[in-house]
């Protein structure tokens, strides 16, 4: 097949982590009052989608379902993307091409400009947080406002999202209500921590900006590649708002959003609400195909990486990510430092594999390595990733990167010594040496990592292989 | 049946208790037992850690090691299903084809311990008596990987004496996850602690599993917390009997106190 970019790690946008995760996940699991947060959170969302999902008699065919249609996609990635093309331009809306976040950004700015637009309007959306389109548009003196309640106080916190369903999860109510006494115009002093309350607060500092808005920006959950539909799905109506109210129409999608026919919706409308929210059904799906008369529709199809990792017969399958964080609140990582600690816009463990891929494991080498591989992830995602599989794939990918370590030389020499059993035997009587470690307190690297908070277990006076050798035993048995 | 036991390397250098355990039950219910001096380790280390091509003489090695045996048991639920979910792969991925065949031929006659007694043997039963108060932590490779489900409790539920509490969120991963704890050490410890608070909220004096290594992890910090609790190799308890008891288990000896 033809590929739209070059399948290389020429990526741009907040995919990146500035720092190790280790590092940055000891500095989350400081914070106490993050963790209790997330762990209640994550909690309760866990046992309603326990529960929504066990209500369904076909849950494993309908993950079977979705699974294979969005490998039929990926496959047939090039044939689909035209088709939707040309179906979108058939419908009166415009379609653009970007390679990366810098060329996505740019062709959303001069959209706006043309316009004449100050300020636009922004639906949820993970592709545009991707290319951080929020930060570019600024540059270039336009004010993009989030619409989503949680995408809001995050926005006006001046903060980082932490979870792609819930951006503000890591925010318990009160600190969302210091946020809104301190940053938005106009608010009620009198303001209290009520969620009915708080709620009420956003939808009247928001009205004005729907009604005022001449565009808006979007991200697409699906499109549809038979009919050139675009959809999203939500919880509030802000996005029903901002993709009918404005003039004019962004939306900004990954490549790998699509879907070949109508009725594959049918799959993705019942795994995608019992999967990230919880619910049977969204309150909101928004579709909309073209532009009516005296609107625009712009629709910007975004690779950043995409492509590159397509090529990875181990690692494509991350493509079929419907973006629902299942993975992430049942992960106990994640459940333990947040998002933040990933370092980019996609944390747990999706992100933990697509963000290496996206960027090539080069510039993220240590979130392969975020994971205990405990495979919680994998049986909570509707199209059946498989997780623990790819982390270890890219684990590797990671060490060939890197190439001679401390640790290769380590690994080879402990293969070395246990492909052959002579070899084992003796160094398994050498271990036995260890017991002179007895009753210390300090050992050396790598051990002092075991032992920050687990005591190291001293060997044995007998392997098992001497035990069996000496004492006869395998002489005896029925 | 002639059984060859799989110890696993750890059990071999560091837990030959849970070997011996595993020999000793094999044998009381009638069957003959080998430990093929051969064996050495499943490779999963490497694997996981990112040393796909340093596991494939360990898989070489292993699949001559227990080419003659009928079947194979193992009292580890992660090697089990690192020898049937990465062997075959990892011979694949180096173009051992002939390897790859063998690897998946014998991962078929492979058995974690609770899945050969309950699905190959057909016993819950297995004459043990153990007069404490045991939480059973399933381990995720058990779990997930292989899907063990009820069998180890069923196995506990019939050992006589025993008092068999649940452990909340019992199917949370206790934090080991191999390398993990050592590149991951705070995280790994994070979660570490929350599986003890559980298994303190149960009021258990035993903690049990199916792998030592993730045993080995717990009874660290147990040991490091203080606790009065201790762990033990679901083979431990499943060997003993009121003739020859393994409890009440004995503190690990520790090399850092």
């Amino acid at each position: 097949m033809t590929f739209l970019g070059m399948p290389t790690a020429g990526t741009t946008g907040k995919l990146r982590a500035a720092r190790p995760s280790p590092e940055a996940a000891r500095e989350a699991l400081a914070n106490t009052q993050l963790r209790r947060n997330l762990g209640n959170a994550t909690a309760t969302i866990r046992a309603k989608r326990a529960t929504v999902v066990a209500e369904l008699p076909d849950w494993a065919e309908l993950r079977a379902a979705g699974a294979a249609i969005k490998d039929d996609v990926l496959a047939n990635l090039e044939h689909y993307l035209v088709q939707l093309e040309e179906q979108v331009v058939a419908r009166g809306g415009t379609v653009h091409w970007a390679r990366d976040a810098d060329e996505a950004n740019g062709i959303v700015t001069e959209l706006v400009r043309a316009n004449g637009a100050r300020e636009v309007v922004k639906v949820k959306s993970m592709a545009t947080q991707e290319i951080e389109l929020n930060e570019a548009l600024e540059a270039a003196g336009i004010i993009a406002t989030e619409t989503d309640l949680a995408e809001l106080i995050v926005q006006l916190g001046h903060d980082q999202p932490s979870h792609i369903l819930v951006p503000a999860i890591h925010r318990n109510r009160s600190e969302i209500r210091e946020i809104f006494l301190r940053e938005m115009e106009g608010v009620d002093p009198q303001l209290t921590d009520e969620p009915r309350v708080l709620a009420e607060a956003a939808r009247r500092y928001l009205r004005d900006k729907f009604l005022s808005a001449e565009v808006a920006v979007s991200g697409a959950n699906f499109a549809i590649a038979q009919t050139g539909t675009l959809s999203v799905v939500e919880s509030e109506g802000n996005g029903r708002m901002c993709l009918t109210l404005p003039r004019t129409l962004i939306t900004v999608m990954g490549i790998e959003k699509l879907l070949p026919t109508w009725t594959d919706l049918e799959v993705f409308l019942q795994l995608l609400p019992r999967s990230s929210t919880g619910e049977r059904m969204n309150p909101y799906t928004s579709m909309w195909t073209g532009a009516t008369e005296g609107q625009e529709f712009h629709l910007v199809l975004l690779d950043n990486g995409r492509t590159a990792t397509l090529a990875d017969p181990r690692g494509r399958s991350a493509l079929r990510c419907i973006r629902c964080s299942a993975c992430l609140n049942v992960c106990p990582v994640y459940e333990r430092t947040g998002g933040h600690a990933y370092g980019s816009v996609y944390p747990g463990p999706i992100g933990a594999v697509l963000s290496p891929q996206l960027t090539g494991v080069h510039d993220n080498p240590t979130l392969p390595f975020a994971s205990s591989l405990c495979g919680a992830c994998f049986d909570a995602c509707p199209v059946a990733i498989d997780i623990p599989s790819m982390l270890v794939h890219l684990r590797s990918r990671v060490t060939d990167d890197k190439g001679r370590t401390p640790e290769a030389a380590a690994m080879k020499a402990v293969a070395w010594t246990m492909s052959k059993p002579g070899r084992w035997t003796r160094a398994l009587r050498l271990v036995r040496l260890g017991r002179l470690l007895r009753g210390r307190r300090k050992v050396p690297p790598p051990l002092s990592a075991w032992t920050a908070s687990r005591e190291l277990p001293a060997p044995p006076k007998q392997t098992l292989r001497d035990w069996w050798g000496e004492s006869g035993e395998h002489d005896g048995g029925a | 049946m002639r059984v060859a036991v799989f110890a696993t390397c750890l059990v071999d250098g560091l837990y030959p208790d849970v070997g011996k355990a595993t020999i000793t039950l094999l044998r009381r219910l009638g069957h003959h037992v080998e430990l093929p001096m051969q064996q050495t380790c499943c490779g999963q280390m490497h694997v996981n850690t990112g040393y796909p091509r340093q596991a494939l003489p360990l898989v070489r090695n292993h699949v001559d090691a227990f080419a003659g045996y009928e079947v194979v048991v193992a009292p580890s639920g992660s090697c089990t299903a690192a020898i049937r979910h990465q062997h075959a792969d990892i011979a694949d991925q180096a173009g051992e084809r002939a390897l790859a065949e063998q690897a998946r031929e014998l991962a078929t006659r492979t058995y974690e311990l609770s899945e050969f007694l309950v699905d190959v043997l057909g016993v819950t039963d297995v004459g043990a008596y153990f007069p404490h108060r045991v939480a059973y932590h399933p381990t995720c490779h058990s779990l997930r990987l292989l899907r063990v489900g009820e069998r180890p409790y069923q196995l506990l539920r019939a050992v006589r004496g025993i008092d068999l509490v649940e452990l909340p969120n019992a199917e949370s991963c206790c934090g080991f996850g191999g390398t993990f704890a050592l590149k991951n050490t705070d995280v790994s410890s994070a979660m570490l602690a929350d599986k003890m608070q559980a298994l303190h909220n149960t009021g258990a004096s035993v903690c049990a599993a199916g792998d030592a290594s993730c045993l080995m992890h717990i009874s660290g910090g147990l040991s490091r917390a203080g606790s009065s609790a201790r762990t033990v190799h679901l083979a431990e308890i499943l060997a003993a009997t009121e003739s020859a008891t393994v409890g009440p288990p004995a503190p690990i000896e520790q090399v850092v106190a």
